[in-house]
């Protein structure tokens, strides 16, 4: 008799996803919901919010409530919408790095100061994906983009954000951590960072945020295996993983 | 039994606002409006409200935006240059037609301008703002108490239209006290129930709150539907008041603050004999045109007279009104300059 081994998450829609072939947001989008169903969330006591950028369309592949934000703004829509909602919602907001770590730089600073009960999953790619590929706030140095075609250069681009570490440095931010996609291993270890940060919010603890170093073979020009090597030669080293800040105790 | 009390125009509008309903303020502070979120900060709380400080007025509106797609009544203010900074969050909820209601408190402009008394948002608050083809209800009260009833409804429109109810108020609104008669609350248990709300889904149903539409068609389609909604407001909300108009051979066309002066001027060259009239719009979107293409027919009537805290702008859509019956003349101060009603009466005689 055949027997299911693997299936898609009941928190997925069928919509077709519309990621490039090698892009990490399938990968995000499927940890989320997983994470999601086995925490036992009612899908009537969710809502999410998608960013502006590549993962507009999340609205379409997740089968809950969702918002579409205005870019970099998803965190002051979820305060909004948290505070009506109180804690027995549960609000998870979706943002890449341009859209969290430059337009909406203050959203998600301010978010995290006032420790806001929400859930957020960054996607760092260093690039942006839906414009075209341009440079991002997180792309590294030297990385070629239609922006910064010769090389992302510190005298014309300064340098690369790193906003694990900057937010960790507020007290409101209560679980903050950064995790890869670049192979099986640490996709698991993303999956536990994301289910810690929800339980974080299920309990009422407050703010916490996981960046997911991702991959853009579209825009880096690279095949997707050679996308995900590049994670781990180049991208870890300069933006490394681990836990930036852990005050689940204090909250 | 309710008795008028003294009332400064920010504090008023803010009570009257939770009273109409609001539960959720979300704002960031701005001369001349400051009074509005100060209140809310300390009364919010008293009725089971939330007010948050924002990190910005873009913020401020987009946790509008969200508690808005959660179903509450929720509100912003602020004054001009912030009310710039929240065009991006205000053309978002018109698309994705959320109600809400947003508070401009005018100041002088462009730029950091001044903090007194102008009327140099109208473009801004009746042509759009924000990008793209969108409009508001936009009340433009004269009195605190106007102000009061005005905010009273807001939420009450917002709801019925899935609008942004705006009120386009100025410094002096604002800032002066008033006697007032403040409205009962209202009872937020027996609205009706938004069920396009994001509060979480239902077994059959998901609820999508979004502006974003690829299809053409489709989005065209959103935009009509905008339009007829438009269209209904047009039909259903528009207000104005007619003072001594039916025998004027002078009509005065003003708003806010500046209707007050120019109702005294009308007083005073009655008193003299001449034949002066006031038409005041009370909504200057949906603006009044229909009334004001009417009086322009009237034999008597020699011109329009419109006077604004601005260079000009309410006079475009009295010219579109007027349509070229009768001459539209101009009489403004500006930067935070008001004039007074001899000045107006020196100009209704031609002697300025």
């Amino acid at each position: 008799m055949e027997k299911v081994v693997f299936q898609k998450s009941n928190m997925l829609t069928d919509a077709p996803l519309h990621f490039c072939p090698g892009c990490s947001h399938g990968i995000a989008n499927r940890l989320i919901a997983e994470c999601m169903e086995e925490l036992n969330i009612d899908k009537k006591n969710i809502v999410g919010i998608a960013p502006v950028g590549c993962a507009v369309f999340n609205y379409n592949y997740f089968d809950v409530d969702m918002i579409e934000a205005a870019h970099g703004r998803a965190p002051a829509v979820a305060t909004g919408l948290k505070r009506v909602l109180g804690n027995d919602k549960f609000v998870f907001v979706y943002q890449g790095d341009g859209d969290l770590a430059s337009i909406g730089a203050a959203e998600i600073i301010h978010a995290a100061a006032r420790c806001e009960n929400i859930s957020v999953v960054f996607i760092n790619n260093g690039i942006y994906g839906m414009t075209g590929g341009q440079m991002a706030p997180t792309s590294l140095l030297g990385q070629k983009s239609t922006t910064s075609q010769k090389g992302r250069d510190i005298g014309r681009n300064g340098y690369p954000v790193k906003m694990s570490e900057m937010l960790a440095q507020l007290d409101g931010a209560t679980y903050i951590e950064r995790v890869s996609t670049h192979d099986a291993a640490n996709v698991r270890k993303a999956k536990q960072a994301i289910k810690t940060a929800f339980k974080c919010q299920l309990e009422n603890k407050g703010f916490s945020m996981i960046e997911v170093l991702s991959a853009c073979p579209t825009n880096w020009g690279l095949t997707p295996v050679k996308a995900m090597e590049h994670i781990k030669n180049d991208v870890i080293p300069y933006y490394p993983l681990g836990v930036f800040a852990d005050r689940r105790n204090e909250k | 039994m309710s008795k008028k009390k003294l009332m400064k125009g920010n504090e008023a509008i803010a009570e009257a606002a939770i009273r109409g309903g609001c539960r959720y303020f979300f704002g960031y502070p701005i001369t001349p409006q400051n009074e509005i979120p100060e209140y809310m900060s300390a009364r919010l709380p008293e009725v089971g409200g939330c007010f948050i400080q924002s990190e910005s007025e873009v913020s401020a509106i987009n946790m509008v935006y969200g508690a808005a797609s959660a179903g509450a009544r929720a509100m912003t203010s602020s004054s001009s240059p912030g009310i710039s900074l929240k065009q991006e969050g205000i053309s978002y909820i018109a698309t994705a037609e959320l109600p809400c209601v947003v508070i401009n408190m005018v100041r002088g402009g462009p730029g950091l301008g001044t903090i007194f008394c102008a009327q140099g948002d109208y473009f801004q608050a009746t042509k759009g703002g924000g990008h793209g083809d969108y409009h508001m209800l936009v009340y433009t009260p004269s009195t605190i108490q106007e102000a009061v009833d005005l905010v009273y409804e807001a939420f009450d429109k917002a709801d019925q239209y899935r609008v942004i109810t705006y009120i386009l108020g100025d410094a002096t609104i604002g800032q002066m006290m008033e006697p007032v008669l403040l409205p009962e609350f209202k009872d937020l248990d027996k609205l009706p129930k938004k069920e396009w709300a994001t509060t979480g889904r239902t077994d059959t149903e998901r609820h999508i709150v979004n502006t974003l539409e690829m299809n053409p068609d489709k989005l065209e389609g959103m935009i009509k539907h905008m339009y007829h909604t438009y269209d209904e407001l047009k039909k259903n909300e528009t207000r104005y008041e007619e003072y001594l108009c039916d025998d004027a051979e002078i009509i005065l066309c003003a708003y806010g603050t500046v209707s007050r002066i120019a109702r005294t001027a009308v007083n005073k060259l009655r008193a003299e004999g001449m034949k002066v009239g006031l038409f005041r719009p009370i909504t200057v979107y949906p603006f009044p045109e229909e009334a004001i293409g009417k009086l322009s027919e009237h034999n008597c009537l020699k011109k329009f007279l419109v006077t604004e805290l601005s260079e000009g702008q309410m006079i475009e859509d009295v010219k579109l009104a007027v349509n070229g019956r009768k001459p539209v003349e101009f009489f403004g101060r500006n930067g935070g300059n008001v004039m007074t009603s001899e000045d107006l009466m020196s100009v209704v005689k031609g002697e300025k």
